[in-house]
C-alpha cells in the first residue's frame, strides 16, 4: 500500500485520482490563534489533474489553511508537503512547484497587467524572452492578451481575477491553490473562471485546490474536502459524499454536515 | 525551479524595478519629496544665515553659510521621509495583498525583505541627487566631486532608514495606524539630531538633548553624509549607522517572521 493511499484509508476517503504521489498532501495539521484552534488535524491530498474543492461555511478555516500553505504562516502541529517536498524542512523553496491566487485581490493598480505580471515573474527567476514569452502565453489562455498595456485600475473585478490567475500560472506550477477567487463577481465571470480552472486541471494535469462555499462551483466528479469548525469532516468525490451522506444532492450533503455538527 | 543566483538577482531587480515605476509613476510624490528639503533650504537656511554662526568644524576647512551646514541633513531628511514612505507602502501593500506576492515567492525572507529595502534606497538616492542637483545649480557650494563620494554613505543611511521603516510597518496592523508612527518617529529623530544644528551648540544649550542627539542614530547618517560629500569617512558614524542597520534589519526579518503570524486579513475564511 503507498504512502498516499495508506493516508486515504485512515480519512475514510479515496480520492479519485491514479497511484501517482499527490501534488499537495496536507497531515495532522492544526492551528490557533493564540487559545483558539482555527484548525484541527486537518489531513487531505490533492492530486496531479484533479480539482479539488475545499469546501466550507465562512470560518471555517480555509484562508487560515491557505496561510499555512504559503507559508504566511506557521503550523503548530502536521505536515505540508508540495510536490513530495516538506514545506516546513524546505522554507520558502517549497513555493516553487505553487500557484496561488489570493482571496483578496494582490494586484498593484498603478501599473499595467504587463507590469504586474513581469514584476511576479521576477520573483520566479523569470526574465527576458522566457519572461515575455510566459507573460503572452498566460495572458492570451486568459483572453487577456489584448490589456496588457492597460493599468490594473481600469479593468473590472472579472478581469483582474483572469491576470491574477494567468499571473499564477507564469511559472508552470504544478499546483494551483485559489482563496475563493469568485468573492464579488458577476455570474457569467463566475462562471467563466470555474470553467477556466477545470480546464487547468483536465488538459495541464494541474493540482488544483479551490477553496469556495459555493457549492455549484463544484462538479460532480471532482474531489472535495468538507472543512467546517477547523476539521475535515467529509472527503471523497463530490458524487461519493452525496452518496455516503444519502443527501439529493451535494448541496443538500453541505448543509447536513455542516448544520450536525452546529450547535 | 530550483533557487540558484540568478533567480536570486532576477528578484532583486524586479523588486526595485518596481519600486522605481512605482515612484516614477507617482509625481505627486516626487514633487513632495522634493519640495519638503528645498523649502528648508531656500526659506529656512535663508532666514538663519545671518542670525547662526557657525565655528569651522570638521570636514569643513573654513567658515561656511548655514545652506552649506544643512544640505547634508536634508539630504538625510530626504532618506528618512523615504524610508518611512517606504514602510507606509509595505503597510499599504500588506492591506492591499500584494506584499503576501512577494512574502510568497520561493526565496527565503529576508532576502525578499533586503530585496524591498533595496528598492527603497534606490528610490530614496534618486531623490537624493536630484535635490543636490538643485542645491548645487541655486549656488550651494557644494564640491561636484562629493557627488561621487556620497554615493556609498547614501546607500548605507539609506539601507538604515530603510530598515527603521521596515521594522515600523511589521508593527502598524492598519494604515490608519500609522501617521501617529510618523509622528513620532519622523520628528524627533530629525530635530533631534546634528541636521539643522552642529551638536557643539546643541551642548551649550542643553546637555540632556545633546546625549539625545548623540544617542540618535539619525545624527550619525547625517555626519556620515557630510563627512562623505567632502571625501572624508567619518570612522564612528559608519560604525554606528552600519550597526543600526543590522539591528534594524534582523528585528525587521524576526518581526516578519511567518511563525510570528503575519495574519490574513479578511477574517479565517
Amino acid at each position: 500500500m503507498s504512502k498516499a493511499s495508506r493516508k486515504t484509508a485512515k480519512s475514510g476517503a479515496k480520492p479519485n485520482g491514479s497511484e501517482r504521489a499527490p501534488a499537495l498532501s496536507v497531515s495532522g495539521l492544526s492551528f490557533s490563534y493564540g487559545a483558539e484552534r482555527a484548525l484541527d488535524d486537518v489531513s487531505f491530498e490533492v492530486m496531479p489533474g484533479r480539482f479539488t474543492g475545499l469546501l466550507g461555511p465562512n470560518g471555517a478555516g480555509k484562508t487560515t489553511l491557505f496561510a499555512l500553505i504559503t507559508r504566511l504562516l506557521i503550523q503548530d502541529r502536521g505536515r505540508i508537503e508540495i510536490a513530495s517536498r516538506d514545506l516546513a524542512r524546505a522554507g520558502s523553496a517549497a513555493l516553487a512547484p505553487l500557484g496561488i491566487v489570493f482571496q483578496q485581490p494582490t494586484l498593484d493598480l498603478d501599473l499595467t497587467v504587463g507590469q504586474n505580471l513581469a514584476y511576479f515573474a521576477s520573483l520566479h527567476g523569470l526574465s527576458g524572452t522566457a519572461r515575455d514569452h510566459a507573460i503572452a502565453r498566460e495572458l492570451e489562455r486568459m483572453d487577456m492578451g489584448a490589456r496588457s498595456g492597460e493599468r490594473v485600475r481600469v479593468l473590472n473585478g472579472g478581469h483582474r481575477r483572469r491576470v491574477e490567475i494567468a499571473r499564477a500560472l507564469l511559472h508552470d506550477p504544478s499546483v494551483l491553490i485559489l482563496d475563493e477567487p469568485t468573492v464579488g463577481l458577476d455570474v457569467p465571470s463566475r462562471a467563466a473562471i470555474v470553467a477556466h480552472v477545470h480546464a487547468l486541471a483536465r488538459d495541464r494535469g494541474l493540482a488544483v485546490l479551490w477553496a469556495t462555499h459555493l457549492i455549484d462551483e463544484i462538479e460532480a466528479g471532482d474531489d472535495i474536502v468538507l472543512l467546517h469548525r477547523g476539521r475535515v469532516v467529509e472527503q471523497g468525490t463530490a458524487g461519493q459524499v452525496v452518496k455516503r451522506t444519502g443527501a439529493k444532492d451535494l448541496g443538500d450533503a453541505f448543509d447536513g454536515l455542516t448544520r450536525e455538527i452546529s450547535p | 525551479m530550483s533557487v540558484t543566483a540568478p533567480a536570486y538577482l532576477s528578484a532583486l531587480r524586479g523588486v526595485v524595478w518596481r519600486e522605481a515605476l512605482r515612484f516614477l509613476q507617482q509625481r505627486e510624490r516626487f514633487l513632495a519629496a522634493m519640495v519638503r528639503p528645498l523649502v528648508w533650504l531656500f526659506l529656512f537656511a535663508a532666514g538663519f544665515r545671518a542670525a547662526l554662526g557657525l565655528s569651522i568644524i570638521p570636514p569643513y576647512q573654513t567658515y561656511i553659510t548655514y545652506d552649506i551646514y544643512i544640505a547634508p541633513g536634508l539630504v538625510a531628511m530626504i532618506q528618512l521621509f523615504n524610508g518611512m514612505q517606504s514602510s507606509l507602502s509595505m503597510v499599504y501593500d500588506r492591506e492591499m495583498g500584494s506584499m503576501r506576492v512577494l512574502l510568497t515567492a520561493p526565496l527565503p525572507r529576508w532576502f525578499l525583505l533586503l530585496a524591498r529595502l533595496s528598492g527603497g534606497v534606490f528610490v530614496s538616492i534618486l531623490q537624493a541627487y536630484a535635490f543636490l542637483a538643485i542645491a548645487y545649480l541655486f549656488g550651494v557650494d557644494l564640491p561636484l566631486w562629493g557627488m561621487v563620494t556620497v554615493f556609498p554613505a547614501l546607500v548605507l543611511s539609506g539601507l538604515m532608514l530603510g530598515a527603521l521603516g521596515m521594522l515600523l510597518s511589521s508593527t502598524v496592523k492598519q494604515l490608519e495606524n500609522f501617521a501617529g508612527v510618523m509622528n513620532f518617529v519622523i520628528f524627533p529623530m530629525f530635530f533631534a539630531s546634528s541636521a539643522l544644528f552642529p551638536l557643539w551648540k546643541i551642548k551649550e544649550s542643553s546637555l540632556a538633548l545633546y546625549q539625545v542627539c548623540s544617542w540618535n542614530p539619525f545624527t550619525h547618517a547625517v555626519e556620515l553624509i557630510r563627512f562623505a560629500l567632502y571625501g572624508e569617512l567619518n570612522g564612528q558614524a559608519f560604525v554606528i549607522v552600519a550597526a543600526a542597520f543590522l539591528t534594524f534589519l534582523l528585528a525587521a526579518v524576526w518581526a516578519y517572521d511567518p511563525s510570528k503570524g503575519l495574519q490574513p486579513r479578511g477574517g479565517r475564511g
